[in-house]
């Protein structure tokens, strides 16, 4: 009874550049224009929420070699959405989701840094470590990275974009006009890094930001994911957002950042989530069941299915039962661009045929059923308990949750349910703080110094 | 309005173009890095009814050019990215012109594409990119892809005497010019009309409007097309700084504008010449590069003359202040003849570089753009329009892959 009740971390995305996003609806507007981008940053702020998150995809989805003209294509670059944002918030956090894979360090403590400038204090960075010779193409660096070396390049990439953002001090910049000095000390910015995929060395141009450091969210489940987040990150994206396996990864999380000599407190779990509200409970799940039933057409479902088995599947009928060939793992990928988030293939393929086989349910049906992260269906105040409950329960610290309508879904969201966590005391009604750090509980890293102390170094 | 207005932008670049700028009573060095500095100043050019601003950046620290950096600690020695400085300024400005630095060299011309795209949805248009090359081994070595070797000062002096450089400096604008190309091809790979939302067919995209760009060359290949649709000018406006043929050439092969600098003595006529020879041997085709003439600016203000101004300057950095523009230190007046003789010289534009970046803003705007628009060469107020359109160039840029 005396542990304090958790205040639940709120984060909003703008529909995702996939299947969920219902672009066929009469109320959907531009995924691209700025507008969109605003309406919803300034709706999630509305709402209190901690921040707004970009994902990213770096090549347009491929089928058999040709793009997908289903769902919605087109995203901005993440950077100049974010910076553009920040003209139009004040307390949110903006955090951009961006390879590891693509980028050089320098470049990335750069713009990080710069946007927590611009921002006064809200950047976040998602590191995502997708990888492939197909997205490659795209880059002159190329793409290819053996999976067993994805982490460790993300690993050092982090640590480097560190070790550039931690060479200003925050007393670095004196600017005293009278005596001439602008520079507190002659090598402000000086870095050397030497690792096994970077040596890099000279003199970063933007001085300490006001975070010191932007905050770190990971999206990534692998064991390797997991044990790079709980050493490094401040928060996970993570895709569990049902209970037994929610709780679990939270559990296993947080033991991890203890066993890495962190406090359970220092990264948030968060899992992604959309919602459908409701007059009632029934009215909701059907509202949902109709919403399902336009996101997942037969093709869609043939292709949501392809790129787990990767075979070519169109000859199968959406509305008959789940194929009965076996996936072949060895193919060249016949879906391509996509983050690929099944482990086993052969496991999640049982899977689904034991779900059909008990509930009777074709292969559409299957793809309805079983392709959902878990989303909150109800009433608004059933909502509302959900998320706290969920949060109250170490299911998560939060949920970072999203519409399929852009850009005007996000408002039911923030006039019905933000109102009653308000009221349960989950969630704040006024910004406290002015950093993304301040918003998550986070303290801010005044220096280099101070990160070495507060890890007793 | 005359039928040939004038254009004229302002290229900024921390506290000023003078080293000393930051000391001046009106400059804001601690707040350098934050939005509100860099918001005020691009709204006073937008008072100035300017055609654009230009934002300076460099992938290492601001100081003497061709120097590795020295241990100065008297100088603005940091800078913020000069893209995301354009964008988080786009949404507070309605018409003025945003064209930040992005270098070329050690960067994804994918990136670099969808970040000068977006910047033009987010301004509605307002989008350009001066390209910029990076040739120092310091810069290289932040990177740590690449080894370059820094040309000795004997080496530069001798390339800017005989008008020939070492190989390495051919290759970088080689590649440089290979990276622009990329990234106008990405503009280009969305048709205008690819995305159709043809609820009846469940088809988002025509995918026949959507085009590979196969780029190859022996410095990189992009495959595209890009994630970002067509920008809303099309093209946006690219740019770039040159001071010798060889760079003039690489902005004859991709640019809309060149940014030059004339001396005062000689004026512009010899420049303009061999930009135009330039242009012809890369045989450029089209609309012509436009020319503008880059001045360092000291303006009279109310509180002291541009010379006297300067001076101080000068005493505060403890050295005369040189650059690679020409130095302009006087009234409105006196600017606003010197920009109607280069004008008539075969100029199409100018990009004025305020000395302190606050106090000759503020003159430019406050008096140089009436003393201008007294003369009837200058725009009263913004006509509606992208950025290309204000800058006299087409604005509908038919697409390269479109059939119909
Ligand atoms: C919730 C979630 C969101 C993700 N979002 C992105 C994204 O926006 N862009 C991207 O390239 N990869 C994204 N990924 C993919 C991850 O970066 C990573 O490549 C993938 O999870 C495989 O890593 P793992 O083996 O550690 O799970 C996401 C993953 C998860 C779990």
């Amino acid at each position: 009874m005396s542990t304090p009740r958790k205040q639940v971390i709120l984060g909003a995305y703008l529909g995702g550049v996939n299947h969920h996003t219902a672009w066929w609806h009469p109320e959907a507007g531009s995924q691209i224009d700025f507008s969109s981008f605003e309406h919803t940053a300034r709706t999630a702020e509305r709402g209190r929420f901690d921040f707004f998150f970009l994902a990213e995809g770096l090549i347009l989805r491929e089928r058999a070699g040709r793009v997908f003209d289903q769902d919605i294509i087109g995203r901005p670059d993440t950077f100049t959405v974010l910076a553009a944002i920040a003209a139009v918030t004040e307390h949110l956090g903006l955090a951009g989701t961006i390879n590891a894979t693509f980028n050089e360090p320098y470049e990335l403590a750069r713009r990080f840094a710069s946007l927590d400038h611009l921002s006064g204090g809200r950047a976040a960075w998602n590191v995502v470590t997708s990888f492939d010779a197909f997205t490659g193409q795209n880059f002159r660096r190329g793409g290819f990275l053996d999976p067993a070396d994805r982490y460790v390049r993300a690993e050092e990439t982090l640590n480097a974009v560190r070790a550039l953002w931690d060479s200003w001090d925050a007393e670095d910049v004196v600017a005293d006009k009278e005596s001439g000095r602008f520079l507190a000390r002659p090598d402000a910015g000086a870095f050397a890094f030497h690792g096994s995929q970077f040596d890099i060395s000279g003199r970063f141009t933007v001085p300490r930001s006001p975070q010191g450091r932007p905050v770190v969210l990971q999206a990534g489940v692998s064991p390797q994911g997991r044990a790079f987040a709980a050493a490094n990150a401040d928060a996970i994206f993570s895709p569990y957002g049902k209970l037994p396996e929610a709780a679990d990864f939270y559990r296993d999380i947080k033991a991890r950042a203890v066993a890495a000599g962190r406090a359970a407190g220092d990264i948030k779990i968060l899992p992604s989530a959309s919602f459908v509200l409701g007059d009632t409970e029934a009215d909701a799940i059907e509202k949902y069941h109709a919403i399902r039933n336009e996101q997942v057409t037969g093709q869609t479902a043939l292709i949501l299915l392809e790129q787990i088995w990767n075979r070519d599947l169109s000859g199968y009928d959406p509305e008959g039962p789940v194929p009965d060939i076996d996936p072949d793992p060895d193919a060249a990928p016949i879906i391509q661009g996509r983050a690929f988030l099944h482990q086993d293939r052969f496991a999640t393929v049982k899977r689904l045929r034991e779900v059909a086989e008990s509930k009777k349910l074709t292969l559409r049906e299957v793809v309805i059923d079983q392709f959902e992260r878990g989303p909150l269906i109800g009433t608004p105040a059933q909502v509302a308990e959900q998320i706290d409950s969920f949060v109250q329960n170490d299911g998560s610290d939060g949920f970072i949750v999203g519409s399929h309508l852009v850009p005007s879904g996000l408002d039911e969201f923030v006039d019905q349910v933000v109102p009653l966590l308000q009221d349960r005391g989950a969630l704040r009604t006024e910004y406290t703080g002015t950093t993304l750090r301040d918003n998550l509980g986070l303290p801010n890293v005044r220096s280099a110094t101070a990160v070495s102390n507060a890890k007793g170094l | 309005m005359a039928s040939n207005p004038l254009h004229l932008g302002v290229a900024l670049d921390g506290a000023g173009w003078h080293p000393a700028a930051w000391r001046e009573p009106n400059s804001r060095p601690a707040e350098l890095f934050s939005p509100g500095y860099w918001t005020d100043l691009v709204a006073t050019a937008q008072r100035g009814l300017l055609d654009f601003v230009s934002i300076e950046d460099s992938l290492t620290l601001p100081g003497v050019p061709h120097a590795p950096s020295d241990d100065a600690v008297d100088r603005v020695r940091a800078r913020i990215d000069a893209n995301l400085i354009a964008a988080r300024v786009a949404p507070v400005t309605r018409h003025i012109g945003l064209i930040p630095t992005v270098t070329a060299t050690h960067t994804e011309p994918f990136h670099v594409s969808t970040a000068i795209g977006t910047l033009d949805y987010t301004s509605g248009g307002r989008a350009g990119w001066q390209v910029r090359v990076s040739g120092t081994a310091e810069e290289a070595a932040h990177f740590g892809r690449r080894a370059l070797h820094d040309l000795t000062p004997a080496e530069i002096a001798a390339a800017v005497a005989s008008g020939t450089f070492p190989d390495q400096v051919h290759e970088l604008f080689d590649e440089a010019a290979d990276a622009v190309e990329v990234v106008r091809r990405l503009w280009d790979s969305w048709e205008d009309d690819a995305e159709i939302r043809d609820v009846s067919t469940r088809r988002f995209i025509d995918r026949e409007k959507l085009h590979y760009v196969d780029f190859e060359s022996r410095f990189f290949s992009v495959r595209g097309p890009s994630i970002t649709p067509r920008p809303p000018q099309g093209q946006p406006v690219v740019t770039a700084l040159a001071h010798a043929p060889l760079i003039y050439e690489f902005a004859a092969r991709g640019a809309e504008l060149v940014f030059v600098t004339p001396g005062r003595a000689t004026g512009p006529r010899a420049i303009v010449d061999e930009v135009a020879a330039a242009a012809a041997r890369v045989g450029r085709t089209g609309e012509p590069l436009r020319v503008y003439a880059d001045l360092v600016v000291f303006l009279d203000t109310e509180e002291a003359t541009g010379p006297t101004r300067l001076a101080r300057l000068n005493e505060l950095a403890g050295a005369e202040f040189t650059s690679d523009a020409a130095i302009f230190a006087g009234s409105a007046d006196e600017l606003a003849d010197l920009l109607a003789a280069w004008s008539a010289d075969g100029i199409d534009g100018f990009r004025l570089r305020p000395g302190v970046a606050v106090d000759d803003l503020a003159a430019i705007a406050d008096r140089l753009v009436p003393a201008l628009q007294g003369r009837g060469v200058f725009r009263t107020g913004y006509p509606e329009g992208p950025l290309r359109a204000l800058l006299g160039l087409p604005s509908d840029v038919p697409n390269r892959y479109a059939t119909a």
